[in-house]
C-alpha cells in the first residue's frame, strides 16, 4: 500500500495522510493509491504539509507499518532515545544517561 | 574571544529581521519549499527526519559562558532538553520549530551569536585548532584570521550561490588538530623569513562520497592578499564548478578534473586580477581583531605540581589533560562520548555545568572540537581535581580521548534524513565491547569514525578504523575501513571486504583490534602497525 | 527606481534602456554593429573586455536560481570597467536582489513576478556589509578604520 507522509510545514512533525487530513500518527494512515501527486499538490500547495512523498507500507495489527526503517523511524522516532519516541517507552529514560 | 562591535551586532539584528520576514512569507503561502529552502539553510534550519532542526554556529569553536547559558536556555525553551556538538564545532538542535525560528535567532543575536551560513551552499562556519592559544607548538593564534576571514565570507554577494558549500580550516602548527587537509580551503599560518604572516594555502580536500586529501597550492601567501586569494579560489570554482550533478559539485572535483597544476594556474591568474582592486582587509583591522585574542591574565610562577593518588584522576589527566604553553596550566579535554551514550550529546544541564566550568576555570571560554569534545583551554593544574569532580557528577568525566570508545560518529538514521543506516548504535555496541578501560589502555590511541551514509559527516574515511553504514536491499549494512588520519599525516581509509551486520561489524571491529595487537611492535599504535604490515593480515583475521 | 518602471522588472538607471535585441556572445563579437549582448551560464566575460566601449547593455541569465555563475560574471565585468547597463535575468527571486546589486547588476527581468514592495525591503535589510564589491557601499572595515 502508498502512505503520502511529510512534515507540518510550522512545527516540522512528521504527519501521514489519513483520508480527510493530517495525523502525527501513522497507524491512522490510508493507501492513497493513484492519488498522491494531485493530494500532494494541494496540500503543499495551502500549506498544511512541507516537501510530501509517497511511501510503500503494509498492513499491520494495529495500521499500516512502513516498509523501509528509514520510514518506520519517522513514525516512531529516534531508536536510540526512547524517551523521545512518538510513544515513549520509558519517559524518564533519557534523563539521567546524558 | 572576539566581541562584536555596532556594525557587528547590526549585521546579524538585520539578518534576523530579513529571516522573519522569510519565514512569515512561507508560511503564508507566498513562497514554495524549492524557493524557501536555500534560505532557510543559510540560517542553518534543516528540515530532517523527525522535525527541523537548527545549526547554530560556534565561530572557530570558541563560546562564552553567557553564550552557552543562552544555548542550554535554547535546548529546554526551543527543544528537548539537549543539544549536539558537531565535526565542524558547531552545536545543533534536532526538535525545532520553524515558527519558533526567528525568535530563537532574535535570543541568540543577544548574545553575539548566528545560525549564518551553516548549512546550504554557502561559506560554511570557519574552524580551526581548539588548542589555539594555548598550546606550545603553534606560530601564533590562528583565530584572528579566522575571525577577518568569517567576517570576510559572511554574505559575501558573489559567494553565495555556489554549486556546493565551502569549508575553510585553520591551523598555525604543523602538528595540525584541525584536519585542514580534508577541507575544501586549509590554511596552515606560518611566519616568513620577512618574520611576517603567511599561509600555506591547501585546496581540494574533503570527505563525501569521493573523498580526497588537499593540494598545497601555494607555499606562502602573505596573510595581507588572503581575501583577494581566497576570492581568486571561489571565483574559479564558481565559474567553473559543476553544476549538473550535485555529487560532483564540490571543489575538490574541479581539481580533481583539471588537475592540481591547472587549477593553481588559474587561480593565480584570477588572484593576479583581483588583488590589485582592494578588496583586501587591511591588516589594521586583522590587529583590531588580534587584540581580542591576546594571551589571557595568566598567574606566573604556578607549580606543575599535580597530585595523581586518586586512581580515577590520575587516569582522566592521563588521557584527556594535555600541556600547556604556560607553566602550571593544562588543555583540558571533556570527552562528550561517555560508554553507551550519544556521541556529542549534551543536555541543556550539562551546557549549564560547562559554562560554569569555563567561567571559573578558564578565563571564561570552552572550545568545541571537530571530534565532537569540548575544551577547557587554560585551566590552572591546581583546579584540575575540582573541575574533574564535577565533570564526574555530571556524567562527563570519560576517561576516553583518543581512544577507540572515543568514536567520532554522525547522528545517522535515527536523526538524519540523507542516512542509510543508525550510526549510533553501532558506537554504543562497540563502546560496551571495549567498555574495560584497562582494555582501551591496552589498546591505546584508536581514531574510530562511524557515518550512516556515503555523505561521510562522520569522517569515516580518516578513521584509522572507519566504518560506512549502507542500504543493503531495504536493511542497514556496515563496511569496514582501515588506516586513515585525519591529521597533518592525511590518508584515507580503505575498505576491507564485503560488510557485515550491525553486530557482525562489532565483532569485525574486535577481530582487527586483536590483530593488532597480537603484531603490533613496541610503540606502534593500531595506524602504525597498519602501515607497517598492509591490509592483508587485518583482512584474514577479520574473514576468519 | 527610475519612476514608470513595468512590474515584474526593476531598473535602477537613469539613461534609456537599449532597446536592440541582446545577441549571443558569439554573435556579439562578431558584429561591430551590436551593442547588446546575452551572457549565458558557462559564457566567459572576459572575451568581451575588448569591445566594452560599444557594449551598451549585458543580459546575464539565470537559468535556476541557484546557479551563481552569474554573480562572477557581473562583478568580472564591473572591475573591467563596464558601466553600461547589467541585467539580472531569468530565475532571479527577490530575495537575491541584494547580492546582485552589490555585483554590479542594475536592471532586472525576472521570469516570475516580483513585488516591489517586498523587493524594496530585501534590498534595505542591511545597513552595513563586510566587503567591498562592486557597488558603492562602504565595507565595515573602512568604517572601522577610515
Amino acid at each position: 500500500m502508498k502512505l503520502l507522509t511529510g512534515n507540518n510545514l510550522t512545527e516540522g512533525y512528521v504527519i501521514w495522510w489519513t483520508g480527510d487530513g493530517w495525523s502525527r500518527h501513522v497507524e491512522e494512515a490510508i493507501d492513497v493509491d493513484d492519488k498522491a501527486e494531485q493530494l500532494a499538490q494541494t496540500e503543499a500547495a495551502a500549506c498544511r504539509v512541507n516537501n510530501p512523498y509517497v511511501v510503500e507500507a503494509e498492513p499491520g495489527p494495529n495500521g499500516p507499518v512502513p516498509l523501509h526503517i528509514k520510514e518506520r523511524i519517522r513514525a516512531t522516532g529516534p531508536t536510540v532515545r526512547p524517551d523521545l519516541l512518538l510513544q515513549p517507552a520509558d519517559k524518564s529514560a533519557g534523563s539521567y544517561v546524558i | 574571544m572576539y566581541r562584536y562591535d555596532q556594525y557587528d551586532q547590526a549585521i546579524v539584528d538585520a539578518r534576523v529581521e530579513e529571516f522573519r520576514d522569510q519565514v512569515a512569507r512561507r508560511i503564508a503561502g507566498e513562497m514554495t519549499d524549492d524557493q524557501f529552502k536555500p534560505l532557510r539553510l543559510k540560517n542553518g534550519l534543516y528540515l530532517q527526519l523527525h522535525a527541523y532542526m537548527l545549526r547554530v554556529a560556534i565561530p572557530y569553536g570558541t563560546v562564552n559562558s553567557r553564550q552557552l547559558r543562552v544555548l542550554a536556555h535554547i535546548a529546554r525553551t526551543y527543544d528537548r532538553g539537549y543539544g549536539h556538538f558537531t565535526t565542524r564545532q558547531n552545536i545543533q538542535f534536532n526538535w525545532i520549530k520553524l515558527e519558533d525560528t526567528p525568535d530563537i535567532l532574535a535570543e541568540l543575536a543577544k548574545v553575539e551569536m548566528h545560525a549564518i551560513q551553516t548549512s546550504g551552499e554557502s561559506i560554511r562556519n570557519i574552524s580551526a585548532d581548539q588548542f589555539a592559544g594555548a598550546a606550545a607548538d603553534e606560530v601564533c593564534d590562528p583565530r584572528p584570521w579566522a575571525e577577518l576571514i568569517r567576517q570576510f565570507t559572511t554574505f559575501h554577494p558573489e559567494f553565495s550561490y555556489l554549486p556546493r558549500k565551502f569549508k575553510i580550516g585553520l591551523t598555525a602548527s604543523d602538528n595540525d588538530r584541525a584536519a585542514i587537509k580534508l577541507h575544501d580551503v586549509g590554511l596552515q599560518v606560518l611566519r616568513g623569513s620577512d618574520g611576517e604572516f603567511g599561509f600555506r594555502v591547501y585546496v581540494g580536500g574533503g570527505m563525501g562520497r569521493t573523498p580526497f586529501v588537499a593540494h598545497l597550492i601555494r607555499d606562502y601567501l602573505p596573510a595581507a592578499s588572503i581575501c583577494s586569494y581566497l576570492e581568486a579560489i571561489l571565483r574559479v570554482w564558481n565559474r567553473n564548478g559543476r553544476r549538473d550533478n550535485i555529487h560532483k559539485q564540490r571543489i575538490k572535483i574541479l581539481v580533481h578534473d583539471l588537475g592540481a597544476e591547472e587549477f593553481t594556474r588559474q587561480v593565480e591568474e584570477e588572484f593576479a586580477a583581483i588583488q590589485p582592486l582592494g578588496d583586501d582587509i587591511p591588516l589594521a583591522e586583522y590587529e583590531r581583531i588580534a587584540a581580542y585574542f591576546v594571551p589571557p591574565p595568566f598567574e606566573q610562577d604556578l607549580s606543575d605540581a599535580l597530585d595523581l593518588s586518586d586512581p580515577r584522576f590520575a587516569a582522566w589527566v592521563e588521557r584527556n589533560v594535555h600541556a600547556h604553553k604556560q607553566p602550571g596550566y593544562a588543555i583540558t579535554t571533556i570527552s562528550l562520548k561517555p560508554i553507551g551514550g550519544i556521541p556529542g550529546d549534551v543536555s541543556a544541564d550539562q551546557i549549564d555545568l560547562l559554562a560554569d566550568l569555563a567561567e571559573q576555570y578558564s578565563f571564561d571560554e570552552l572550545r568545541p572540537t571537530h571530534a565532537q569534545n569540548v575544551v577547557l583551554p587554560h585551566v590552572r593544574k591546581a583546579d584540575l581535581y575540582a573541575i574533574w569532580q564535577q565533570l564526574e557528577a555530571a556524567g562527563l568525566a570519560t576517561a576516553n580521548l583518543d581512544l577507540i570508545s572515543e568514536m567520532i560518529v554522525c547522528p545517522g538514521l535515527d536523526y538524519c534524513s540523507l542516512a542509510n543506516a543508525r550510526s549510533i548504535p553501532v558506537a554504543q555496541k562497540i563502546a560496551e565491547r571495549f567498555a574495560d578501560p584497562a582494555r582501551q589502555l591496552d589498546v591505546g590511541e584508536l581514531k574510530l569514525k562511524i557515518s550512516g551514509c556515503i555523505n561521510a559527516c562522520g569522517h569515516h574515511h580518516v578513521g584509522h578504523i572507519g566504518i560506512l553504514g549502507v542500504d543493503r536491499k531495504g536493511t542497514e549494512n556496515f563496511q569496514l575501513l582501515l588506516g586513515g588520519s585525519g591529521a597533518e599525516d592525511a590518508t584515507l581509509a580503505k575498505i576491507v571486504g564485503p560488510g557485515f551486520t550491525e553486530d557482525g561489524v562489532v565483532d569485525a571491529v574486535e577481530r582487527a583490534v586483536e590483530k593488532y595487537r597480537e603484531i603490533r611492535q613496541p610503540g606502534e599504535r593500531f595506524l602504525d602497525t597498519y602501515r607497517r604490515v598492509g591490509v592483508e593480515p587485518f583482512k584474514e583475521a577479520i574473514y576468519v | 527606481m527610475s519612476d514608470g518602471a513595468p512590474l515584474p522588472s526593476l531598473r535602477f538607471r537613469d539613461d534609456e534602456p537599449a532597446d536592440e535585441p541582446a545577441v549571443s556572445l558569439d554573435a556579439f563579437l562578431d558584429q561591430p554593429e551590436a551593442v547588446s549582448v546575452r551572457i549565458e551560464g558557462g559564457d566567459d566575460v572576459r572575451r568581451l573586455a575588448p569591445v566594452l566601449d560599444r557594449l551598451r547593455l549585458v543580459e546575464v541569465d539565470f537559468p535556476r536560481f541557484r546557479d551563481g555563475r552569474g554573480y562572477s560574471s557581473a562583478r568580472i565585468l564591473r572591475e573591467m570597467g563596464y558601466h553600461g547597463e547589467l541585467k539580472a535575468v531569468g530565475d532571479v527571486l527577490v530575495d537575491q536582489l541584494l547580492f546582485m546589486r552589490r555585483c554590479g547588476f542594475d536592471s532586472f527581468a525576472p521570469d516570475g513576478p516580483i513585488d516591489t514592495a517586498t523587493a524594496l525591503r530585501a534590498l534595505n535589510h542591511f545597513d552595513f556589509v563586510y566587503q567591498q564589491a562592486t557597488d558603492a557601499r562602504v565595507p565595515v572595515w573602512k568604517l572601522r578604520h577610515g
